[in-house]
């Protein structure tokens, strides 16, 4: 078996017992206002970080090149409150672009 | 008859809100199955991850690790922290879905961010109205999102080199879409800012998907203090 199928069949069992987990706690189990905060902010420092090394990495290098464009453009179209395929097409098409011409 | 027609038109009204979700949500799919073909996953591998994880932050993030040379372990963990999520929103629902047996396992599956929120969003019009706003929304999200995997995978897959087409940008595109609505005072943009900064430090010294995870620490600085 592959690493990408470890990764993929892996990440489903757990993500799926976490799923099932909260049906079978009480519902006051992690009621603790702290862990709530922190929880909100897990997915915020994640898909941050996850933005920004799919953009400005390459392996273990820090590098600028047509992604960052196609990114900027991804935030202008969120800025402007496009819709999401709009967002992604437009943010695809400006990357290539450069990517492809520049 | 009048009790009747009144069920089935609430019914309508909890439908339209659903699908209004269900189908730009899973359209979105199309953007998972392209990504993670363009990160080095099989057409068969993308859709396992849409059908078996079936939560769009997990799976980008198992994709966007795997695709950037990270382990398989840093994968599962990252897919897992963002899964947390999930077992609060169970945790949530379970009193209003009442479910047992089968239809509890099948039910788990469904819960995410959509269609708690769906069924959140119902409270005023009843517990009934929240059920079937959160299986109408769960079911059609998973339905759509699975089909449009298939089609982004397989679009992705008769597409040369990744990057002359976008895709490359698209991945992060995804993310900032995915990131974008949470961030909605100054303590969650400066997560987000603190949090890019120690990833993009860290990634010459950490394994790929290391730099990602060591943000949580963040998580917890912020989330603990404020």
């Amino acid at each position: 078996m592959n690493e990408l199928w470890i990764a993929t069949l892996g990440a489903s069992a757990i993500c799926y017992l976490l799923k099932i987990l909260g049906y079978s706690l009480p519902e006051s189990t992690l009621n603790n206002p702290r862990i709530q905060r922190v929880n909100t902010f897990i997915p915020i420092v994640l898909l941050s970080a996850l933005v920004a090394v799919q953009t400005l990495t390459i392996d273990s290098e820090v590098v600028v090149d047509h992604r960052l464009i196609g990114v900027l453009v991804a935030a202008i179209a969120l800025k402007m409150r496009v819709s999401f395929p709009i967002m992604m097409i437009s943010a695809a098409l400006s990357s290539a672009l450069v990517y492809n011409f520049v | 008859m009048g009790q009747n027609s009144c069920v089935s038109f609430e019914r309508r009204t909890v439908l339209r809100d659903s699908l209004s979700v269900a189908i730009p949500v899973g359209s979105y799919g199309a953007a998972f199955g392209a990504a993670a073909v363009a990160g080095g996953f099989s057409v068969l591998q993308a859709c396992a991850l849409s059908l078996l994880l079936f939560s769009g932050a997990s799976q980008f993030a198992v994709v966007g690790v795997m695709a950037g040379g990270g382990t398989p372990l840093s994968a599962i963990a990252t897919g897992a922290l963002l899964g947390i999520r999930n077992g609060l929103y169970g945790m949530r629902m379970a009193p209003i879905l009442k479910l047992s047996g089968i239809r509890r396992f099948l039910g788990a599956q469904i819960t995410i961010d959509e269609s708690t929120g769906v069924a959140l969003s119902q409270e005023s019009r009843g517990e009934d109205a929240m059920r079937y706003g959160f299986f109408a929304t769960g079911i059609g999200v998973f339905i759509f999102w699975n089909l449009f995997t298939f089609i982004g995978a397989l679009g992705a897959n008769s597409i040369g080199d990744p990057s002359s087409w976008g895709l490359d940008a698209a991945v992060p595109a995804a993310f900032l879409g995915l990131v974008w609505p949470r961030l909605v005072n100054n303590k969650t943009r400066i997560a987000a800012l603190l949090s890019v900064l120690l990833a993009l430090s860290l990634t010459p010294f950490l394994g790929a998907g290391l730099p990602i995870i060591a943000t949580v620490l963040i998580a917890l600085v912020i989330g603990w203090k404020s």
